[in-house]
C-alpha cells in the first residue's frame, strides 16, 4: 500500500506551506491583510501537520520512491520590487494547490478504505485548504492590474 | 429652557411600549431672534451623523440664524440633539470658510479663480490618462455628500475615468454594516425601523454608544425607558457608557474579542433551544456549520477570552433567547474592531435563528456612523456599485453600461473596487498619482497618522482637495476647491433605516464657494467626457436632473426611489426607501416575509469566506442555492495581531465624544459644543492610574509602536489596562497638518493599519500602547463630565453645563405624532 506515501508527502507539504506564508507575511508586512492572513494561515497549516501526526503514525511511515519527480518546496528567499508581491503569492498559491489535490487524493483513498477517522480529519482540512486557495486567488487578482500596468 | 450642554436629552416625554413616540419640537435660534422674526423656514434634516433628524432651517437677511425640529418627521418627532441644535448652522456660516480656489505656486497655496484651478486638475488628469490610463487614478471621498453628488461622482469615476480606485471614508464608519447585510441577507439594505424601538421588549447594543452618537435616538430609547413596560436593556462596550449604566446587563468585553462572545451567545441560544425551527428551515441555509463553528464557545470559554462574567453571558442568552420582540443595534464597537463583520453577521444570525426579522418589535439596525455613509453605498462612490449591483455578475454591469450609455469595458469589474486603505498602499508606492478627496479629512481620520502625513506630502502625488474648510489634509493639497455646505446647495440623503430627506438651499454660499455637485458637473464637462453616442456623459444641469436619474438607476432593486419627488420629500418627513408604486408612501421595514435578495440576480455580493476575506465567486453562490433564503455565515474567533506585551501593556481603544463630529470642522465652530470639550484627552481606569501614579488632569505620553500623543488623563470609568482616546483632535487650530515640533494629540497617531478581511474596515479600537506621567496637572482633563467620560470621582471635576448660552426651547406634545408607513392608524 503506498498511502503512506502520500501522507508523508502531504505531512511534509504543509509544513512547507506554512513556512512559505511565514515568508510572505515577514517579506510583505508593508502589505497589513497579507501579513495578517498569512501569518493567520501558517498556524493554520501547522493545526493541519499536528492533525496528521497520528494517522501517520497510524498507517507508519514509508520512504518516497520517488522524491525527484513530485515534491513540494517552501518559498526560498522572498522577491523584492513591484512585481515581488504577485509573484510570492503565485508560488504559494502554486504550493497550496498541491497541497489541496493531494488532501483530495488521500480523502479518495480514505474513502476506499472505509476509514472514517481518516475521512474526518481529511474533511475540515480540505476545506480550510480550498479557502487557502481562493483567498490566494482574490488577493492575488486584486492585485494583478497595478502591478502588470501601473507599477514603476 | 434646557440647557442642552448640561442636560444632553432634554427632558423626558415618557411613552409605553405600542404607543407612538410623543413630539417634542426643539428650537435654537442665533441671540435675541424669536420665531416671529424670521424670514423664511427651509426643509432640511441634519447632517451631522446618521439619525438624519428632520429639521427647518431659519433664515433671516439671506443668513442661517437657527433651526428648529419637525414635528411630523418619521425620525425625530422635532427633536433635536447637541450638534443640530449648536453645529449644523454655526458650523457651516463662519469665518474661515474657503472662499476661493487655491493652488500650490512655488511650495504655497495661493488664491486663484475656478478657471485656472480646474485647468490645472484637468490637465494633470489628462496628462497622467494618457500616459498610464485610468489606474493612476483615486478618488476618496466621504459620508457627508447628498446622494445626488455621489452618483455624479460614481458615473465620473467608472464610466468616465474608469478607475476601480474609488472609496469613501464610509470605509472607516459604516463598511462593516453593509458587509454584513450582504453576507446574511444577500444585499445591503436595512432591515430594521426606528419604530421598533417603541415596540420591542428587549434592546441590544453591540459596540453602539448610541446615547452620544444618536442622540435623539437614544431619546426615544429614554422615553421609552421611562414609562410603562420599558424594555430590558442589553449593552456590549468595553466602556461605562450611558447605554452600559441603562443596561440590565452590561458586558465589558476585552477589546478584540467581540466575536467569541458573539460565538457563546449563539451556542447558548441553540443550546437551550430559544430558536424557531421552522423559521430557520424555510428562511435560512448554513445552521449546521454554524453550530459547529459555535460549539466550542461554551460560557466558561466566553468569560475566560472576553474577561467577562459567565452569568452575564447566561443571562444575555437568556434576554435574547426569551424576549418575544427584540431589536439590536450595532456600531463601531463591533465595526472597527477585529472581526469586524463576523461579529456583526452573529447578530444578524441570533435575530434568524428565533425569525425575530422585519416585524414590529422585531429588528436589526446595523448603524451608520455619517450622515450620507447610506447614500455613498447606494450610490456606489465607494466599493460598492449604483444601485447595490453586483460586480460579479455580469447582468448588472450590463445595465450599469445601459443607464450610462458606455460600453461595459469600460466600468471596471475584473475585481471588488479598491478599498480605501489599498488606495492609500497604491498612493504610497506611487501607482496612484492622482488622488481627488472630497468632504473628508485622511490626515486626521485615517489609522497610523504619521504614515499617511507621509503618503499625502508625497512628491508623487497630485493630490485635489475639496471641503468647507482649509483642513489638515487639504494643507498637502496642489489644488484646493471651496465648496459649498448644508443649507447652501440642494440635495437628498439618507439616514440608517432608509429614510430619505430632502435638504433645500437656505442661503448664497460664501465668495466663490460652489457646490460640490456643480464642481464635478464642470469636472466632467472640461473633461468631455462622453456617452458612446456622442452625448455628454453627464448632461445634467441641476440637482433634481441627478435625481430622476438615480431614480432610474433604482428601479426594480431593493434600494427603490422611484415612488419619490423632491416635492413629495417637502410634504413635512422624510420617507423611508423603497418607495415605488407598490409601496407609495415608503417601507418601514424590511424581511417582514422571510424572503430574502439572495437570488442570483437579485445579490449585490456573492460572499465571502469571512475568517479571510476570500470570494465565495458566482459558482460556489449558485450552487448554495439560497435563493431567498438568509445565509447563517459564522467564522472562528482568532485573536487580534497585537497584543499587549511587556513594553506595551495596555490596550488602546479610540472612539468619539458626544459634543463633536469627526475632525470637529464643524462642531468646534459653535462656541457651545467647543466649550464642552475643547480639546483632546485620554482615559484610564483608577487602579491604572493608582499602578502608574498619575492623578486627574496630569499629562501623560501614550505611544504605540507606530507613534505618541502628549494629552492629559481623565481618570475614569474605563476598563482596567485599557486607555481611551477621543479622535477628534487634528491640528486645524494651529494652522498645521500634524503636531510638528507641537504636541501630538490625535488618537490616529497611534492605531494600526490593519483592516476586517471582508469589510476592510480598519482596526481602530485594538492596538497596545504604554503610558507614562510627563507632567503634573494644571487642571482636570478637558473631558466633559456628563458622558462616557465622566470621572471616577465626580467631585475631583466641576460639572460640564452650556449655561444660558446652551439654552434650548423645547416644547412637547404640541402636536400628535406621525404615524411611519406600514403602520396604519389602527395602534
Ligand atoms: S441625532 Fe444626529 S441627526 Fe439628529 S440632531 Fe443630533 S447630530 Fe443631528
Amino acid at each position: 500500500m503506498k498511502l503512506p506515501v502520500y501522507l508523508g508527502m502531504l505531512q511534509r507539504a504543509e509544513g512547507e506551506l506554512a513556512s512559505s506564508f511565514r515568508t510572505v507575511a515577514d517579506a510583505h508586512g508593508d502589505e497589513p491583510d497579507v501579513r495578517a492572513t498569512c501569518t493567520m494561515l501558517a498556524e493554520e497549516c501547522d493545526a493541519h501537520v499536528d492533525a496528521l501526526g497520528p494517522i501517520v503514525d497510524r498507517y507508519g511511515s514509508q520512504p518516497d520512491d520517488e522524491p525527484e519527480r513530485l515534491h513540494a518546496v517552501a518559498l526560498p528567499e522572498p522577491r523584492s520590487g513591484p512585481l515581488a508581491l504577485l509573484r510570492d503569492l503565485q508560488d504559494v498559491h502554486l504550493l497550496a494547490s498541491f497541497v489541496d489535490m493531494t488532501w483530495t487524493l488521500v480523502g479518495q483513498a480514505a474513502a476506499a478504505l472505509r476509514d472514517e477517522d481518516l475521512q474526518q480529519v481529511i474533511a475540515a482540512r480540505e476545506a480550510e485548504t480550498q479557502v487557502q486557495v481562493a483567498w490566494l486567488t482574490t488577493r492575488m487578482k486584486q492585485a494583478a492590474p497595478q502591478a502588470l500596468i501601473v507599477a514603476g | 429652557m434646557v440647557d442642552r450642554i448640561a442636560n444632553i436629552w432634554g427632558e423626558r416625554t415618557a411613552f409605553s411600549r405600542g404607543e407612538r413616540w410623543p413630539v417634542r419640537v426643539d428650537m435654537r435660534l442665533a441671540d435675541g431672534l424669536s420665531e416671529q422674526d424670521v424670514d423664511d423656514w427651509v426643509t432640511s434634516a441634519c447632517l451631522l451623523c446618521s439619525n438624519g433628524c428632520g429639521l427647518e432651517i431659519a433664515v433671516k437677511d439671506g443668513e442661517m440664524v437657527g433651526v428648529r425640529g419637525r414635528a411630523t418627521d418619521l425620525v425625530n418627532h422635532g427633536r433635536l440633539g447637541p450638534k443640530g441644535l449648536f453645529a449644523s448652522w454655526q458650523g457651516v456660516r463662519n469665518a474661515d470658510r474657503l472662499t476661493r480656489p487655491l493652488v500650490r505656486m512655488g511650495g504655497e497655496l495661493v488664491e486663484t479663480d475656478w478657471d485656472t484651478a480646474m485647468g490645472r486638475i484637468v490637465e494633470r488628469s489628462k496628462q497622467l490618462l494618457a500616459e498610464k490610463g485610468p489606474l493612476s487614478h483615486g478618488i476618496y471621498t466621504s459620508g457627508q455628500l447628498f446622494l445626488e453628488e455621489y452618483y455624479a461622482q460614481a458615473i465620473i469615476g467608472k464610466a468616465g475615468l474608469g478607475t476601480p480606485h474609488m472609496d469613501g471614508n464610509t470605509r472607516l464608519c459604516t463598511a462593516t454594516a453593509a458587509a454584513s447585510m450582504k453576507e446574511s441577507f444577500g444585499s445591503d439594505g436595512q432591515p430594521g425601523s426606528y419604530s421598533d424601538i417603541d415596540e420591542c421588549d428587549a434592546m441590544f447594543l453591540y459596540g453602539h454608544n448610541m446615547a452620544e452618537t444618536q442622540t435623539v435616538l437614544w431619546m426615544r430609547v429614554l422615553d421609552r425607558l421611562a414609562g410603562p413596560n420599558p424594555p430590558r436593556v442589553v449593552c456590549v462596550d468595553p466602556r461605562e457608557t450611558e447605554v452600559a449604566r441603562k443596561a440590565e446587563v452590561h458586558l465589558a468585553v476585552r477589546p478584540g474579542t467581540n466575536l467569541a462572545l458573539m460565538n457563546g451567545l449563539i451556542r447558548e441560544v441553540i443550546a437551550q433551544g430559544w430558536i424557531d425551527e421552522d423559521y430557520i428551515a424555510l428562511h435560512t441555509i448554513g445552521f449546521k456549520e454554524l453550530g459547529e463553528t459555535v460549539q466550542p464557545w461554551t460560557l466558561e470559554r466566553v468569560a475566560e477570552t472576553c474577561d467577562v462574567d459567565a452569568e452575564d453571558v447566561r443571562r444575555a442568552a437568556e434576554i435574547f433567547g426569551t424576549s418575544d420582540r427584540v431589536l439590536s443595534t450595532v456600531l463601531q464597537g463591533f465595526y472597527q474592531s477585529s472581526q469586524a463583520t463576523a461579529s456583526s453577521c452573529q447578530v444578524n444570525n441570533l435575530h434568524l435563528l428565533r425569525g425575530k426579522i422585519g416585524t414590529p418589535g422585531n429588528g436589526i439596525l446595523q448603524m451608520n456612523g455619517q450622515p450620507t455613509a447610506q447614500n455613498n453605498r447606494e450610490a456606489g462612490a465607494d466599493g460598492d456599485l449604483s444601485g447595490f449591483r453586483n460586480w460579479e455578475n455580469p447582468k448588472h454591469i450590463e445595465q450599469l453600461a445601459r443607464l450610462w450609455g458606455v460600453h461595459t469595458d469600460k466600468i471596471p469589474h475584473w475585481a471588488a473596487p479598491t478599498h480605501a486603505m489599498q488606495i492609500f498602499r497604491y498612493c504610497e508606492q506611487g501607482s496612484i498619482e492622482f488622488l481627488w478627496i472630497t468632504a473628508t479629512n485622511p490626515a486626521v481620520s485615517m489609522p497610523q497618522l504619521p504614515r499617511i502625513r507621509k503618503i499625502l506630502g508625497q512628491e508623487s502625488l497630485f493630490l485635489v482637495v475639496q471641503d468647507l474648510y482649509l483642513t489638515e489634509t487639504a494643507r498637502y493639497a496642489d489644488v484646493v476647491l471651496p465648496a459649498a455646505g448644508w443649507g447652501e446647495k440642494q440635495g437628498t440623503f439618507t439616514n440608517v433605516n432608509r429614510t430619505v430627506h430632502l435638504s433645500d438651499k437656505a442661503v448664497e454660499p460664501p465668495g466663490e464657494a460652489r457646490s460640490d455637485l456643480d464642481i464635478f458637473l464642470d469636472y466632467s464637462r472640461r473633461m468631455d467626457f462622453r456617452r458612446d453616442d456622442g452625448r455628454p456623459l453627464l448632461d445634467w444641469t441641476c440637482p433634481e436632473d441627478a435625481f430622476k436619474a438615480w431614480q432610474e438607476c433604482t428601479r426594480g432593486r431593493l434600494v427603490d426611489y422611484t415612488g419619490l419627488s423632491y416635492e413629495k420629500l417637502r410634504g413635512g418627513t422624510g420617507i423611508p426607501w423603497p418607495c415605488n408604486e407598490e409601496h407609495p408612501d415608503g417601507t418601514n421595514r424590511l424581511y417582514g416575509d422571510g424572503i430574502f435578495p439572495t437570488e442570483f440576480d437579485r445579490a449585490e455580493s456573492f460572499g465571502h469566506d469571512l475568517l479571510t476575506g476570500a470570494t465565495v465567486g458566482p459558482l460556489k453562490f449558485r450552487a448554495l442555492q439560497a435563493n431567498g433564503r438568509a445565509i447563517l455565515k459564522a467564522a472562528p474567533y482568532h485573536p487580534g495581531t497585537e497584543a499587549p506585551d511587556e513594553e506595551y501593556p495596555f490596550l488602546y481603544s479610540t472612539g468619539r465624544t458626544v459634543f463633536h463630529f469627526h475632525t470637529r470642522t464643524k462642531t468646534a465652530r459653535s462656541r457651545q459644543l467647543n466649550r464642552a470639550a475643547p480639546s483632546a484627552w485620554v482615559e484610564v481606569s483608577v487602579p491604572d492610574a493608582e499602578r502608574l501614579g498619575i492623578g486627574e488632569g496630569d499629562l501623560v505620553r501614550v505611544a504605540s509602536r507606530r507613534g505618541e500623543i502628549v494629552v492629559p488623563v481623565r481618570v475614569g470609568d474605563v476598563r482596567e489596562g485599557t486607555v481611551f482616546a477621543p479622535f477628534h483632535y487634528g491640528y486645524w487650530e494651529r494652522d498645521r497638518s500634524g503636531p510638528g515640533d507641537g504636541r501630538p494629540t490625535t488618537a490616529n497617531e497611534l492605531t494600526e493599519t490593519e483592516w476586517d478581511p471582508v469589510s476592510k474596515q480598519p482596526i481602530l479600537k485594538v492596538a497596545a500602547v504604554r503610558i507614562e506621567k510627563v507632567a503634573d496637572a494644571v487642571g482636570p482633563a478637558p473631558a466633559p463630565t456628563n458622558t462616557a467620560s465622566r470621572p471616577a470621582d465626580p467631585a475631583a471635576v466641576p460639572p460640564t453645563v452650556g449655561g444660558p448660552d446652551a439654552e434650548v426651547e423645547e416644547r412637547p406634545r404640541v402636536t400628535e405624532p406621525p404615524v411611519a408607513p406600514d403602520e396604519g392608524g389602527d395602534r
